[in-house]
């Protein structure tokens, strides 16, 4: 099989871009035309949730993808794809503070106490963001070994993530049960990986 | 923890009904807005982005070929005692903002797929422990009664809430056309049942994992108060499919999954029935369904609603839910000798 070159990295890359804010200009024209129902909030929070959840079982994907066809430079577009699961994490909880909430500080504080859906979405939402500050070249250089144990909770968030899709919807749960279904397959194929970050000291 | 009743910043304790109108958007520039869309060039956007995302954009497009369901006009009266100050929700929310999910689990599926609804020929049947079985047809719907409008609160049980002038009769007078006998304890209500005309009945996925047909059911004291109103229209006209066409229940001190849609059977009954909310999640959704600030869903807090606004994404307001709704003074005495903890 041909080998990805710098080249087709550059393409690869455009092309996930591409991918990943075209969803977003999509959510923009069909909530300012008037196509995102009467009252899109719900819609808004939902679609910048499923974002975030898609783009994190991308960069799931990406690991294992290039070892499989032995394609090293794949895992360059790791920290892209990652950084737009965070961005589409900060979408949705702005949405939800926002729009949502309409920004009753208050009642935040109780809903999350509330909502124990909403803790473990906010938990992935912590991780989300440790991983995101930490993403640059500089940090990672100045991490060291550190940087990947702190990027391992990227597992953690595997689980977290589709639990909170689960656990928010009313009735609807063949949807988020296929996303759980995926993200543990795929933390499956990591087990050795898993194992030692959990086991060794 | 919160004071349920003490001031929360953001939370606007006294709303402003001092609006008297709606603001609804003009028909023409509702309509309109499309042009605009295809006049700003979006279509070489479209062009441009991926399949999925595209088939969307198609979709958008071409939902204006598929005629809207055709409503009629209704003649009503407007009784002072069930015209309330809140400002109305516009036509198009409430059109466009629906829990059905025999058409589908989005808010805005059911607009999208029940325009082709037929609800003629229809037939809305009352039995069981009654003196008179009844039948009614889509005609009977509209005529049999002297059609009144009634300005109703409604509250989801997902936290948001609405205000709407409904048109229709009260279910204690049908009941009573009927006659009920005194061996009556509750009243059970049934939607259509057709999974040809209703996707989330054929479509597990599609439909939400309910249990069709939809039920519900009212203790007789309940459904023999003024408030239980059978709906047959809304702004005036008849109602649209995604709304309950032709007939639905309105039940406005109970949370919105009460109040059945496009319901084909009425039984009287000397037992409790079944009802489809509390079936799927008893822990979560009781028999009586009450609004009630201080029973809180096991997985969200009912003490606020957001109140779906006039206007743009920000019209919404946060307000305090009110204990039944705010129907307390109609209601409260058929529940005096019920602990609402327990019977949720």
């Amino acid at each position: 099989m041909k080998r990805l070159t710098p080249r087709g990295l550059f393409w690869l890359k455009g092309f996930l871009h591409l991918s990943f804010l075209s969803p977003i200009i999509y959510l923009v024209v069909m909530v300012l035309t008037d196509n995102a129902g009467g009252d899109p909030v719900q819609y808004i929070i939902h679609y910048t949730g499923m974002g975030a959840i898609n783009a994190l079982v991308v960069t799931l994907l990406i690991s294992p993808i290039a070892k499989r066809f032995k394609q090293g430079l794949l895992l360059q577009t790791r920290r892209l794809v990652g950084l737009y699961v965070f961005a589409y994490a900060c979408l949705h909880i702005a949405a939800f503070i926002s729009l949502d909430l309409l920004f009753a500080w208050g009642f935040l504080f109780e809903e999350i106490i509330k909502r124990p859906y909403i803790l473990v979405g906010a938990a992935s939402f912590i991780i989300a963001s440790l991983l995101a500050l930490t993403s640059f070249q500089a940090v990672k250089r100045k991490m060291g070994r550190g940087w990947q144990s702190l990027h391992n909770w990227i597992y953690l968030m595997a689980l977290l993530a589709p639990v909170h899709f689960y656990w928010s919807v009313k009735s609807e749960i063949i949807e988020p049960s296929i996303y759980i279904g995926v993200c543990l397959l795929l933390l499956w194929y990591r087990r050795q990986a898993i194992k030692k970050w959990l086991f060794k000291s | 923890m919160v004071s349920k009743k003490g001031f929360t910043k953001g939370i606007i304790n006294k709303p402003s009904w001092s609006l008297k109108d709606n603001e609804v958007t003009p028909e023409s520039v509702f309509s309109d807005r499309r042009n605009i869309v295809k006049a700003l060039g979006l279509g070489a956007l479209g062009a441009s982005l991926p399949g999925q995302v595209q088939a969307g954009l198609f979709d958008l497009f071409g939902s204006e070929d598929k005629p809207a369901f055709a409503v009629q006009g209704l003649d009503y009266s407007k009784p002072s005692q069930f015209q309330i100050s809140d400002r109305l929700t516009p036509e198009d929310k409430i059109t466009r903002h629906n829990n059905f999910y025999e058409f589908g689990t989005s808010k805005q599926d059911p607009f999208e797929n029940a325009q082709q609804f037929q609800v003629n020929p229809w037939e809305l049947r009352i039995e069981g422990l009654v003196d008179k079985p009844l039948t009614l047809d889509l005609n009977d719907l509209t005529t049999k009664f002297d059609l009144e409008e009634r300005v109703y609160r409604l509250r989801c049980v997902e936290a948001w809430s609405m205000v709407v002038p409904w048109i229709g009769f009260s279910l204690a007078e049908l009941l009573k056309m009927a006659g009920v006998s005194n061996k009556a304890t509750h009243v059970a209500f049934e939607t259509l049942f057709d999974p040809d005309q209703m996707p989330g009945q054929k479509n597990r996925l599609m439909g939400g994992g309910i249990h069709y047909p939809y039920v519900e059911g009212l203790t007789i004291n309940e459904a023999m108060n003024e408030l239980p109103f059978l709906a047959v229209g809304l702004y005036g006209k008849t109602l649209p499919p995604q709304n309950g066409a032709p007939v639905r229940l309105v039940l406005p001190w109970k949370y919105g999954f009460k109040s059945i849609k496009s319901v084909v059977k009425i039984r009287v009954t000397d037992k409790q029935p079944p009802t489809s909310w509390n079936q799927l999640a008893p822990h979560e959704y009781g028999f009586y369904a009450n609004v009630n600030p201080q029973v809180d869903h096991p997985r969200w807090s009912q003490a606020s609603e957001r109140s779906i606004g006039e206007g743009g994404l920000f019209s919404a307001k946060r307000i305090p839910t009110q204990m039944f709704n705010g129907y307390g003074d109609q209601v409260a005495d058929l529940y005096k000798n019920l602990d609402l903890r327990k019977y949720y």
